[in-house]
């Protein structure tokens, strides 16, 4: 305050204005609302924080390096440290570095905010949160870190999985690329691939025994009409669509038209790779694959591929799985005030807006922005329809534990070690028991 | 005699010299002793303390005593008895494999080569490869569509095309078995060759004077006398693979259909991925129960069975 007034008594000199300007630059590269406005705000912030990312799918490790230059910019006097792990080890690396505070800011799934929320491995950011931000993002976003009406974390991944597809298979083998609009007809046009002599197996998906191949197979379920758990929060996947999209699975391997690779190592960035290489013609993959499928230094297909929403089912739904991600302040932070401002910052729509290649943003408005429609126009036009209905793995504390048994199941049923509505149905039970115990 | 030395080993006790050098010798082990205490015995002890209660997150608080709950629950869980088949299976398949690949290798390596130096340099590669590299690298040479293995198959017209060698789970199992054996027969190689060059060469030139065979003199004179290294490397060897995790990890994170999952990534799944901590530490005590009752049934079948009179 005193320096205010002594500011506005003094005479204005060529270097308060300067000074001034360059305040108010930094000001506007600051996040919108709730954020603590004001350079000298910034500038009180400091210390040092440790940062945990993945390093996969979403941003890239360069991206994330830009933000947190840019981020410097702003607050001089924090120091960040950023640490990349797999999706895989994601989860384990948070779980085990709770205890002794590793890490300040955290990178976490739409999967865990109850988990972490109820043990209270994250801090609670609901009187943080300002009202605004529900109303700016998309809904599938706010959703992603909100576990009993509380906030975990700010949205800062959107993703869903959608449908990318080779055009020249598609005009070689004589498919209406219409008709990819259900899966029925993906089917179809994977059997004249096929039968075209084009490649060996049309298809190929993440069907590992991990999380993966559960993302895959909700959103099955989903387009098949299924329900994941009841209203009363018991299992339900063993009934109607959620069989339906296990026999579905199944019989795409038993056809031959999906690759038998995907049962057994296939991830994400597995079917990326099969699909630039030209070796598939067809798969379900999250966002970042189109920039990478389509850029001509690593793939066979770029500039011969297309990218569409996720093809209905015989009901004609057609929800994405909710694949989104979060920034979690670790309840063991020392410096609550750095992970704030960074996690702010990097959720912010300036900065997702300028990455919006790898990783389309969570506010409303950056969908009409022209800088983010112009970097991917193709994927902007269908996230627009895609991102407006996703299906949601359940919120519950032992979604873990209740994943790996499912999983297990799955597997059995797409090896053909069991029929699908019998391992869906040991799945139901040692899902419930999980849930129960 | 033996009464004078006792005496002047009484009176030295208890004179004040033995007291400051027993205090001396205590103050510079101390440092040691907090160090292994606690890192080593501090954990272990409180594993077993967690082992009893239902403790459900990393951090501290207030969690159940459930006695031996987690226990009782390992032994009725039918994953749990899944995954010891499996452990045990990989633990004797691969053992069994390695000692006997590397007893011959060793054997070759011990013989009068040419270039033996080189030979003896190379065959420590697999073992001094990262697990995780080596994951890494027979993950692809299996892979069905760019794998190696379905190359050099088609090449040799044996078939193998598009075959997906860790698709099916028994398969999958028996794949990260060869894999193992591959990078862990150097190490029984070592301990071999390191036993062969202790057995005296007269010994071998006695017995054929006596008119034995190479193979008689291999069954009584090599064999016997390799008992101490087999011995040291089978227990080695039978812990390691009792315990196996990351070559799973990296090769099949237990899949397909759990097929691969082994005791250790079951343990590491119950404990770091569902949070089960006080489950998980009673695994942790059933592994090492297990690898102590395998361990002891070795030194027993090597000590008392099929090599028994050897010393």
């Amino acid at each position: 305050m005193k320096n205010e007034e002594s500011i506005t008594d003094r005479q204005v000199s060529r270097r308060a204005i300067l000074g001034a300007g360059a305040a108010a630059g930094l000001v506007t590269m600051m996040p919108t609302e709730g954020f603590a406005a004001g350079f000298s705000k910034a500038a009180n912030v400091k210390g040092t924080i440790s940062a945990l990312f993945m390093k996969q799918a979403g941003y890239s490790d360069t991206d994330v390096a830009k933000m947190t230059a840019d981020f410097k910019k702003v607050y001089p006097n924090v120091t960040v440290k950023t640490e990349f792990v797999a999706y895989e080890a994601l989860h384990d690396k948070i779980v085990t570095s709770a205890l002794a505070h590793t890490y300040d800011v955290v990178l976490i799934d739409v999967i865990w905010p109850a988990e972490f929320g109820s043990k209270k491995m994250v801090v609670d950011i609901t009187n943080r949160w300002p009202a605004s931000w529900t109303n700016d993002m998309l809904g599938g976003a706010v959703a992603t870190a909100v576990y009993n009406k509380h906030y975990y974390g700010i949205p800062w991944i959107l993703d869903t999985k959608y449908f990318f597809y080779n055009t020249e298979h598609m005009a070689k083998a004589k498919v209406d690329e219409a008709s990819l609009d259900t899966w029925d007809g993906v089917m179809k046009a994977a059997s004249a691939i096929k039968k075209a002599g084009l490649v060996k197996y049309p298809l190929a998906w993440s069907w590992t025994q991990s999380e993966s191949m559960l993302c895959d197979y909700m959103q099955l379920l989903g387009a098949f009409g299924g329900q994941f758990l009841d209203a009363s929060g018991k299992p339900a996947f063993n009934k109607g669509g959620g069989v339906q999209a296990l026999e579905f699975m199944r019989k795409s391997i038993v056809d031959g038209l999906t690759d038998p690779v995907s049962t057994a190592t296939a991830a994400e960035d597995d079917v990326r790779k099969m699909f630039s290489a030209g070796q598939i013609s067809m798969g379900l993959n999250w966002t970042y694959m189109w920039a990478m499928a389509n850029d001509p230094k690593q793939s066979k297909v770029a500039g011969k591929m297309k990218v569409l929403q996720t093809p209905a089912g015989p009901g004609g739904k057609r929800p994405g799985i909710n694949g989104s991600m979060a920034l979690s302040m670790s309840s063991g932070t020392k410096n609550p005030e750095a992970a704030w401002a960074y996690m702010s910052f990097l959720t912010s729509q300036k900065e997702q807006n300028a990455v919006a290649m790898d990783s389309l943003p969570v506010w409303k408005s950056s969908y009409t922005d022209p800088v983010v429609v112009k970097t991917s126009p193709a994927v902007v036009a269908q996230a627009k329809k895609e991102l407006n209905d996703m299906i949601l793995r359940p919120q519950v504390t032992k979604y873990n534990a209740m994943s790996l048994v499912i999983q297990a199941e799955v597997s059995k049923a797409l090896i053909g070690q069991k029929t699908p509505q019998k391992a869906l149905d040991d799945a139901a039970t040692k899902a419930a028991a999980v849930l129960n115990a | 005699m033996i009464e004078e030395k006792r005496n002047v080993l009484e009176r030295f006790k208890s004179s004040g010299r033995f007291r400051g050098e027993g205090i001396l010798a205590f103050a510079l082990i101390l440092p040691s002793l907090l160090v292994v205490g606690w890192i080593i015995l501090y954990p272990i002890l409180r594993t077993f303390w967690m082992s009893f209660f239902d403790i459900e997150s990393p951090l501290p608080g207030s969690y159940p005593f459930v006695g031996l709950h987690n226990y009782f629950a390992a032994f009725k869980s039918s994953d749990f008895r899944m995954v010891t088949e499996h452990s045990l299976y990989f633990t004797f398949v691969s053992t069994f494999f390695e000692l006997t690949l590397g007893i011959l290798i060793a054997l070759l390596l011990n013989s009068p080569l040419k270039f033996r130096g080189f030979w003896r340099s190379i065959v420590v590669i697999p073992w001094a490869l990262p697990t995780i590299v080596n994951g890494a690298l027979w993950k692809w040479i299996y892979n069905g569509n760019y794998g190696v293995l379905n190359e050099l198959l088609h090449v040799f017209h044996l078939g193998g095309q598009g075959h997906n060698w860790l698709g099916s789970p028994f398969e999958a199992l028996n794949m990260v078995i060869i894999a193992d054996i591959w990078k862990n027969t150097s190490l029984v190689v070592f301990f071999i060759l390191a036993g062969l060059q202790t057995i005296p060469s007269d010994l071998y030139e006695a017995a054929r004077v006596d008119g034995s065979t190479p193979v008689k003199s291999f069954w009584n004179i090599t064999i016997p006398l390799l008992v101490p290294s087999i011995m040291v490397v089978v227990i080695l060897r039978t812990i390691d693979a009792f315990k196996v995790f990351d070559i799973i990890y990296i090769m099949t994170k237990g899949g397909p259909a759990s097929g691969t999952q082994t005791i250790s990534f079951y343990t590491y799944q119950q404990t770091f991925s569902n949070e089960y901590f006080g489950y998980g530490s009673a695994l942790a005590y059933l592994i090492v129960i297990f690898t102590l009752v395998i361990a002891w049934f070795y030194i027993k079948l090597l000590r008392q069975g099929t090599l028994e009179g050897v010393s």
